[in-house]
Parts: structure tokens; C-alpha cells; sequence
């Protein structure tokens, strides 16, 4: 399992990377884990449906991350975006 | 004689200095963290300099579109390679998560996430939302624009409900011209169109 986090000015940096098989790696990973989020991260696991559809599970603990996933993606929590101020119409 | 007004000048400048010390170790502890902003500011600016690199932002979009690319539908993917957008079916409607269903969105980078109906092209909402990286680790808090995207397309489709409770929701117009996302409707109809892969998704998605 990869534990990775979106970041300004670089993209994806990867974070720590184990198997959760290994109790010394599965403890690495929930440390990681831990950190992120209390660094106010959220954490997607990206999957992909028995009909190949890809979807995306919000986690909010370790314990929820499903025990063959691939990829955690941390990134930073929604935030209502545009204050009044600087709202203003573009058209591209 | 001299030993007492030597006595007398050293108990003055004692009582001198236990009066001043107060201001004076407040004085000192000013200047000290004056002097550390002065650094701090100095080292921000070398760095900010040495590290400048043109390249940064470009590389790090490369590195989102390979991650956005590997998490989402083919379909999808060609879809915001070629129109620089993403369409999601809106989950929470009656005949949801379908080509049929009552709306969906339009995702744009770093812009707010549209929704609309399917069937008339009418414009409902804009829902202005932002995943700001406080730690700034280049400077700036913006997240790639791929990186973006991928950070609503996951929000979307894992909570859809929360995302859209923590945007600002405005009518549509506020920050995007609707003919604008019009234009965007119509190219949308016609890439899928064109491509031959609409029957395809309708199919996969119903």
C-alpha cells in the first residue's frame, strides 16, 4: 500500500509505502496516516468497480481503509472557495 | 575620601541599573527578535531565489494528470484531455450515478464545480470550493490543476452531500459566464459525438 499526498508545485510525493501484512510496515503506514490527518488532510482510496467503473471512498481512519487497496491519496480539506470580494466573472 | 565616593558611584550605578533593568531587558528582547525577523526574512528571500525553478509547476502538473489518469474512467480521462473538463453524474438524484440522471457537474480546474441538467443544458448552480495547502510549500497554496480536479472528482464521488454542503453554492453567473459553460455543453455533445463514445458510457453507466 502507497501512501501518497497531493502538494502544491510538485503533485503527488509519496509518503510511505508498505505492506499491511507486516505489523512493522502496517504500523509505519497508520503513523503516516495519522499524521496527515491531523495535519487536516482528507484521505481518498481510489478503487475500481467489479464492472471496471472507477470510484473513490473518503476514510477517516486507518481502520477503514480496505485491507487490499492500493493507494491512499491525501489532500487538503474542501473549503468553500471565491470569497465575495474576489468573485468576479472570467470567461475563459 | 576617594574610597567613599567610590563606594557611593558604585551603589549609584547599582540602583541606576536595578531601576533600568526592566526596560532595558525588554529593550534587549525587541532588538533580539527584531534581529531573528531580520534573518528569518533574509533566509526566506535567498531561498525563495535559489529555489526558483520554471520548471516546477509544469512538472508538477505532468505528475497530477498521471495521477488523475490513473484514477479515473478512460472515458473520463479523455474527456479532460481533450476538453479540459470533467462531466460527473450527480449522485443524488432520483436516477442517479447514470447518463439519465436528473444532473450532473462540470469540473473545471481551480474553478467552481457547475451543475446543470442533462437533458435541457439548463444551468442550476456553482459551487465554489477550494482545497487550500496552508503549509504553502513552494509559496503557494494551489494545488496542481489536475490535482484539483481529481480532488473534487474523489470528494464527488465518495461524499458527494459533504463536498457540496462545504462549497459556497451560487447561482449560476457568478464566477463563470453560462454561455460560456454553454460553449462547453455543446463541445461536450459533440466530442461524444464525434468520438463514438457516448453509446459506450450511456451502456457502461446505466
Amino acid at each position: 500500500m502507497k501512501l501518497l499526498r497531493m502538494k502544491p508545485g510538485h503533485g503527488e510525493i509519496l509518503l510511505a509505502e508498505g505492506d499491511v501484512e507486516v505489523a512493522e510496515q502496517e504500523q509505519t503506514l497508520i503513523e503516516a496516516f495519522r499524521r496527515e490527518l491531523d495535519a487536516g488532510m482528507w484521505a481518498a482510496v481510489p478503487s475500481e468497480r467489479r464492472d471496471g467503473r472507477r470510484e473513490a471512498e473518503l476514510v477517516k481512519s486507518f481502520g477503514e481503509v480496505p485491507r487490499d487497496a492500493e493507494r491512499v491519496i491525501f489532500f487538503p480539506r474542501a473549503a468553500g472557495g471565491a470569497p465575495r470580494s474576489a468573485a468576479g466573472r472570467t470567461a475563459r | 575620601m576617594l574610597l567613599a565616593l567610590g563606594t557611593a558611584a558604585i551603589v549609584l550605578v547599582v540602583l541606576l541599573w536595578e531601576l533600568a533593568r526592566p526596560d532595558a531587558l525588554r529593550a534587549f528582547a525587541a532588538l533580539r527578535a527584531r534581529l531573528q525577523r531580520l534573518r528569518e526574512r533574509a533566509r526566506s528571500r535567498e531561498s525563495a531565489q535559489l529555489g526558483y525553478d520554471p520548471g516546477r509547476e509544469r512538472r508538477a502538473e505532468q505528475r497530477a494528470r498521471e495521477l488523475l489518469r490513473s484514477c479515473i474512467d478512460e472515458y473520463d480521462w479523455a474527456m479532460y484531455r481533450d476538453l479540459g473538463f470533467l462531466r460527473l453524474w450527480g449522485g443524488l438524484g432520483e436516477r442517479a450515478h447514470a447518463a439519465g440522471a436528473s444532473y450532473a457537474y462540470l469540473i473545471y480546474p481551480h474553478r467552481p464545480i457547475v451543475a446543470y441538467v442533462p437533458q435541457t443544458g439548463a444551468l442550476l448552480n456553482e459551487y465554489c470550493v477550494a482545497f487550500p495547502d496552508h503549509s504553502r510549500p513552494y509559496g503557494s497554496a494551489r494545488l496542481p490543476d489536475s490535482d484539483d480536479v481529481l480532488a473534487k472528482w474523489m470528494a464527488l464521488k465518495a461524499d458527494e452531500r459533504c463536498l457540496i454542503e462545504q462549497a459556497n453554492m451560487h447561482l449560476p453567473g457568478r464566477q463563470i459566464d453560462p454561455e460560456q459553460v454553454r460553449r462547453d455543453l455543446a463541445r461536450l455533445t459533440r466530442w461524444e459525438r464525434e468520438s463514438g463514445a457516448g453509446a459506450t458510457d450511456i451502456v457502461r453507466a446505466a
